[in-house]
């Protein structure tokens, strides 16, 4: 052993000192709750473990993802629950992102109405408290919705009424030779574009990329019809009555007016923070860009697409993966409106049923933790991806 | 070598900290630290709904009223002598338990079901009985419902989350074998206002609930309850496990107020019964015999609980009766008089 290097003149041990201390420290706080919170607990006859997971859950959830009754686990509860709060949250990012860069591009126009509209929306949704607008939503927009026996029908195959959005169930025969044609499909289309790019540097040739991917999104699935007996038929809700003056629509799908309202709100109080995103990344680009590019014989829609957008969306990118994560977290409201999401069901009836707090609570804790680093590992290798390659 | 030394002593400071905290969790003593704590503080930390009329509901200037309300009043009265000296805090039905354990309150009277699982696994105790309750259902008045067996599959129901009546709504269709749509809130405010608007067909919870509940729609005269009622749901108060003492102090307050009923003692003519020939009487109010002294508290103190709070009878008439709540005391009426009130003797 090289005494040396153990020596407290060394630089480096040194150094590492400070560091040890900090973690020695941190430790040493984390120990002190967790016996603090061991020996209460024990003082007061309360058990800590994990095998309540395994326990009937013995309560049933409205709207589940995948087959659960009350037969089921706690554990399997906490995973409808948390596929709630995912499916709600990829619903609320993808309307957001719509919405937001359509503002955002508006609030641009030059067109007077259009960017006023664009900017007094903003102005209000940003500014009223999101719990405000799920309850606004829930308890005043839908509220007016008609009951099931006058119902709003699309066509008479979909119905909207204060129970729900019925919608057609699909019934599909050889599903999975669908699946494999749009895998197949997804497969075609990278190799089309691996194969537009080489022609692009190489010859200078430019390829319709997008019209060839969409052709064959269609085609592949159609030779899956035609040819190796994929069908799909549909399940129409129809109006059923339970007694004299109560109705509810049996068959198809209901999608419940608690998941409408929450996507709603989330989306439009989210898209706001994300129009201002794009707004600010599109006015980040330098004029001479564009200017240049236009003197060199561009169109106005390839100045958008080659010379703008790459250059804003390294502007758009990082802030926008705060408003997914905000979204994500703020899924969580869900109880105040009854919708099952991982929050109502499992740190809400869950936890009372068992009364194990401090488990629920750090499971719940742990599982955002997962989901919002997951979004971020995700947009940062995007970032990455947009930001500028040096070659 | 300066940040060196400065990093030396926040390290020694912390741990110095963490040493001196593992005294402060250490285990509780032989005697009542609850009724210590309640005697220095002056008042009794008492957990409550966040308003269910004639159980526990503040008015528009901030005063709490209702049975529930009043074992609270009970247990101040006989700790410090004043039945106003109680410190409410609304909870949730989520909140009340970890609320109780975690000392945040020390008694919760708050229309919660005695279960075993409750009783025994999360470090609660029950202490009794105030309102003997059972799950019912309420519907629209021209639904045509008009009775449990009217329910068919496709029915959508309206509760409160984190309660037994989710659970033994649960129970209930699985035995009618009816395929139904739960919709679970977290407050009651929020349940009453779907139901009112017509997310859900019926309304779930405890009759006298359903009671309350009802004076709240926009119109109540709409609504009915269903003659059925589908559980037993027993509601009273409940302690911290580990305190014998304060158990007892709380368990007997209420017991002396359904007693004095029996035997006839109310608010107004307490202390007039000292020199009563019943022995039984003059135990209650403190003429005879050391009760108080079993929990270390002094002689008068089931007179001031009848004196400042009343009995039983007169507070289930003032909250739950004359509020036109549940009118009838059905199960809620002395053992003598055909209930099933019935509380051990008090000597």
């Amino acid at each position: 052993m090289n005494l040396k290097k153990l020596n407290i003149e060394n630089k480096k041990v040194r150094d590492l000192i400070p560091q040890a201390i900090t973690i020695l420290a941190l430790l040493s706080v984390i120990i002190y709750f967790a016996t603090n919170a061991q020996i209460n607990m024990g003082n007061r006859g309360i058990s800590f473990g994990f095998g309540f997971l395994n326990q009937e859950a013995s309560f049933d959830i409205t709207f589940s993802m995948i087959e659960y009754d009350g037969s089921h686990s706690y554990g399997r509860a906490f995973l409808v629950g948390l596929l709630n709060t995912i499916l709600v949250s990829v619903i609320g990012i993808f309307f957001a992102t719509i919405a937001g860069v359509i503002v955002g591009v508006s609030r641009l126009s030059e067109n007077y109405l259009i960017a006023k509209v664009a900017e007094w929306y903003v102005e209000i949704f940003r500014n009223i408290p999101l719990i405000l607008q799920i309850f606004f939503w829930y308890f005043a927009a839908l509220r007016a919705l008609p009951l099931p026996e006058n119902g709003i029908s699309f066509n008479d195959i979909s119905f909207l009424t204060i129970k729900g959005w019925y919608v057609p169930k699909f019934i599909w025969t050889n599903f999975n030779i669908f699946l494999l044609s749009i895998i197949a499909a997804i497969i075609a289309i990278y190799f089309i574009k691996s194969y537009a790019t080489k022609q692009r540097e190489q010859f200078g040739k430019q390829l319709p990329t997008i019209s060839l991917s969409i052709l064959t999104l269609i085609l592949l699935p159609l030779i899956g019809f035609l040819f190796f007996g994929v069908s799909l038929n549909f399940e129409y809700p129809v109006l059923k009555q339970l007694s004299p003056t109560v109705y509810t629509y049996a068959g198809g799908v209901s999608i419940i007016p608690e998941l409408i309202a929450l996507a709603l709100a989330l989306s439009m109080y989210t898209a706001t923070f994300i129009a201002e995103n794009v707004r600010a990344g599109i006015l980040g680009v330098n004029k001479g860009q564009k200017e240049a590019a236009a003197s060199i014989g561009l169109t106005k829609n390839q100045i958008l697409k080659l010379v703008v957008m790459p250059q804003a969306l390294r502007i758009i990118i990082p802030p926008t993966t705060n408003q997914y994560l905000n979204l994500t977290k703020n899924s969580s409201l869900a109880a105040a409106i009854a919708y099952p999401d991982i929050v109502l069901v499992f740190a809400g009836t869950a936890l009372m049923q068992t009364g194990r707090a401090i488990e629920i609570i750090s499971i719940t804790m742990l599982t955002y933790l997962t989901l919002s680093i997951s979004i971020s590992i995700f947009m940062n290798w995007y970032n990455k991806k947009m930001a500028i390659k040096e070659k | 070598m300066k940040s060196i030394k400065t990093w030396i002593l926040v390290g020694f400071a912390s741990l110095l900290l963490v040493a001196c905290g593992q005294g402060g969790g250490g285990a509780g003593s032989k005697k009542s630290k609850t009724l210590d704590n309640t005697k220095k503080a002056g008042f009794v930390k008492c957990g409550v709904s966040q308003g269910l009329p004639g159980f526990s509901n503040a008015d528009a200037s901030g005063n709490w009223s209702g049975i529930d309300v009043d074992v609270c009043r009970a247990v101040a009265a006989a700790v410090l002598g004043d039945a106003d000296k109680v410190k409410y805090t609304p909870l949730s039905a989520k909140e009340r338990f970890t609320a109780l354990t975690s000392g945040e309150i020390d008694v919760l009277a708050r229309n919660t079901t005695w279960t075993l699982s409750r009783d025994a696994d999360i470090g609660l105790t029950f202490v009794g009985v105030n309102f003997y309750d059972g799950q019912g259902f309420m519907v629209r008045k021209n639904s045509g419902i008009n009775s449990v067996n009217d329910f068919k599959n496709g029915i959508s129901a309206c509760t409160n989350t984190g309660t037994t009546t989710e659970l033994n709504m649960r129970d209930f269709f699985n035995s009618k074998n009816i395929k139904y749509e739960p919709i679970a809130f977290e407050k009651a405010d929020e349940v009453v206002q779907a139901y009112d608007a017509g997310r859900c067909d019926t309304y779930t919870t405890d009759k006298s609930g359903l009671a309350a509940q009802r004076t709240k729609m926009s119109n109540p005269d709409e609504h009915k309850v269903l003659p059925e009622t589908i559980s037993k749901e027993p509601l009273g108060p409940v302690v911290r496990q580990g305190d014998a003492v304060w158990e007892d102090i709380v368990r007997w307050s209420l017991n002396t107020m359904i007693e004095a009923e029996e035997y006839g003692v109310n608010s107004s003519n307490a202390s007039s019964l000292k020199d009563s020939d019943n022995p039984a009487i003059k135990r209650l109010v403190g003429a005879e015999g050391e009760l108080g002294a079993a929990f270390g508290l002094d002689n008068d103190w089931s007179l001031r609980i009848i004196e400042q709070v009343g009995n039983y009878g007169e507070s289930y008439k003032k909250h739950i009766a004359d509020t036109g709540i549940l009118p009838n005391r059905g199960p809620n009426q002395l053992w003598t008089k055909g209930g099933i009130l019935y509380v051990p003797p008090a000597r």
